[in-house]
């Protein structure tokens, strides 16, 4: 089976830092898929190793099956990066970058396509105006445009809705989403967690250039299953010495872990039998932001799965 | 070939843009060095048995031409890197040497453009003559293929304006002024008469000279063998550069 992307022990250092640390998996043909850790774990180094702007030390990468060394010409082609830094060329209007960096990828004549691709991003009024006068939504919708002019099959998109408004980033998921259905495979880069939960279908959790989760996000969350119980007692309550043991304590909050929702009843019923008084009361699920936080936090590599 | 071509006619485009300051400043740059200098000179010195304002009229020609021909290159490189904007050119499927062409071919370019509009404001002045044109040509297309390829080469290697500026300064600078634009050579001492010998800017305004007048300090063909031999030495150092993707591909 050809992969989209495929990651075999891809180890980079800059000098004395180890920016990746021996990184192996693969992504499956239309995936969405997720990159997540913190600043500095090594996910900007990932992809920029995959689209060629880094020079990996030792491992391999291909994208469907083309190395990203060897067979440059093949993989790029196959290859939309959208960068994360809000970069232009101040020469050039909108359609002027678009038709440029069509030639680039060896397409001439791509007016269709790109008029295609302005309309979907909302960019057609601003078709002909110079990248300066753009404000900085729209400019990030132009590197999006940009990755997309030679049609790759997968998209690789470097935290694209930092800095980014509520309505546009809704836009942005919206057409990506539809680039997904299509057969496009996305890979994705977010510090936004609840986005990631929302978008992909399975993700990976970088930490100090190890991977430390792979699995798919309901997988990942199902491992965090159940229930987050958080009691606060009125003032000078306290809590029964059977329940203290079992629940953690923080900011005048006990929170319980709770492996089903039949578990509240009896714990509710202790507190009553105390005689306890509950200032509030408040039941959550775990959430992409708990498992990410436990692995970050956590034993390294103890959900570490492919 | 598309990319090739695209990436020739983004640069060729960034600098047409702009071309106020890239082709005309340069022009009336050297239209005041010629009007300061002949009025000057031109009744006390002959070269060659040539009037001076004639003399001088190639050198400034050659040595605007391969000021521009660096400046292009350099600048274009350093200001994508700046920006963050030269990932554009490093993510398509272009190679090393389509990269490498593209930018000299743009200098060589910006360096004809530039000499053709010294040419056409100075010819007023006096006629040099045209004794080989297809030396003037050769010379032209080398000294600035050399120039666009060190262009190259300081653009990648400076990560800021001033230190380009520095190499532009201290090193394109002397070499161009001291190459015997305003001067033959033989007007010098002994000892910088030999110093000159090893600056190889000297050897393009001598040549691109010689197709003008038919004369020249030194034979054409030793001008054009040392040009011929810095044009291939920096074009190999600048594709191992590029290849290497020091700085650019870290």
């Amino acid at each position: 089976m050809t992969f989209a992307v495929s990651i075999d022990r891809l180890e980079k250092r800059f000098g004395a830092l180890l920016a990746l640390g021996g990184v192996s998996f693969d992504i499956a043909e239309g995936e969405f898929f997720g990159l997540l850790g913190p600043n500095g774990a090594g996910k900007t180094t990932l992809i920029s190793c995959l689209a060629g702007l880094c020079r990996a030390d030792s491992g391999r990468l291909a994208v469907l099956g083309h190395d990203v060394v060897r067979d440059y010409r093949s993989a790029r082609r196959l290859l939309g990066v959208v960068p994360q830094e809000l970069v232009f060329d101040p020469f050039f209007s909108v359609r002027e970058t678009l038709r440029i960096q069509s030639g680039y990828f060896g397409i001439r004549d791509n007016d269709d396509w790109i008029d295609e691709i302005l309309a979907n991003l909302d960019l057609t009024g601003k078709a002909d105006t110079n990248m300066r006068r753009l404000s900085g939504g729209m400019k990030r919708r132009v590197l999006v445009a940009q990755a997309l002019v030679h049609r790759p099959p997968v998209i690789v998109l470097d935290e694209p809705t930092a800095g980014v408004d509520v309505e546009l980033r809704q836009a942005l998921w919206q057409f990506i989403r539809r680039l997904n259905r299509s057969g496009h495979t996305v890979i994705l880069t977010t510090h936004y967690l609840e986005e990631a939960e929302a978008l992909c279908g399975r993700i990976a959790m970088l930490k100090q250039g190890r991977i430390v989760a792979l699995d798919s996000t309901s997988n990942l969350l199902a491992a965090f299953a159940g229930q987050t119980l958080r009691v606060r007692l009125a003032p000078g309550q306290e809590l029964p010495p059977a329940l203290r043991v079992r629940g953690g304590y923080s900011d005048g909050t006990w929170t319980f872990q709770l492996a089903s929702l039949g578990e509240i009843e009896p714990l509710l019923a202790e507190l009553r039998l105390a005689g306890s008084r509950i200032d509030d009361l408040r039941l959550t699920q775990a959430d992409l932001e708990d498992v990410f936080l436990s692995m970050m936090h956590g034993a390294g590599t103890a959900g570490a799965r492919s | 070939m598309v990319g090739f071509r695209t990436l020739l006619y983004k640069e060729v485009l960034r600098f047409w843009k702009v071309s106020f300051q890239t082709i005309a400043a340069p022009v009336l740059t050297a239209l005041l060095y010629l009007m300061i200098f002949s009025h000057v000179l031109e009744e006390h010195v002959q070269v060659h048995g040539v009037a001076y304002t004639a003399f001088l009229i190639p050198g400034l020609v050659m040595m605007s031409a391969l000021q521009n021909a660096f400046a292009n290159s350099s600048s274009s490189l350093i200001q994508s890197k700046v920006t963050g904007s030269v990932v554009f050119v490093l993510l398509p499927p272009i190679s090393y040497a389509e990269f490498f062409l593209a930018y000299v071919v743009a200098a060589v370019l910006r360096g004809l453009m530039v000499a053709a509009g010294v040419l056409l404001v100075t010819v007023w002045f006096a006629r040099p003559g045209l004794a080989a044109p297809l030396w003037i040509l050769c010379f032209m297309v080398l000294g600035g293929g050399i120039m666009g390829g060190l262009g190259m080469i300081a653009g990648i290697w400076a990560d800021k304006f001033d230190q380009l500026a520095g190499f532009q300064n201290f090193l394109i600078m002397p070499l161009t002024m001291l190459s015997g634009v305003f001067y033959s050579i033989h007007s010098l001492p002994s000892f910088w008469q030999q110093v000159s010998h090893f600056n190889p800017v000297f050897y393009m305004i001598d040549g691109f000279r010689y197709g003008f007048f038919g004369v020249s300090d030194v034979a054409p063909e030793t001008s054009l063998a040392v040009v011929a031999g810095c044009f291939v030495v920096v074009s190999a150092a600048t594709l191992l550069l590029l290849r290497s993707g020091y700085k650019l591909r870290t």
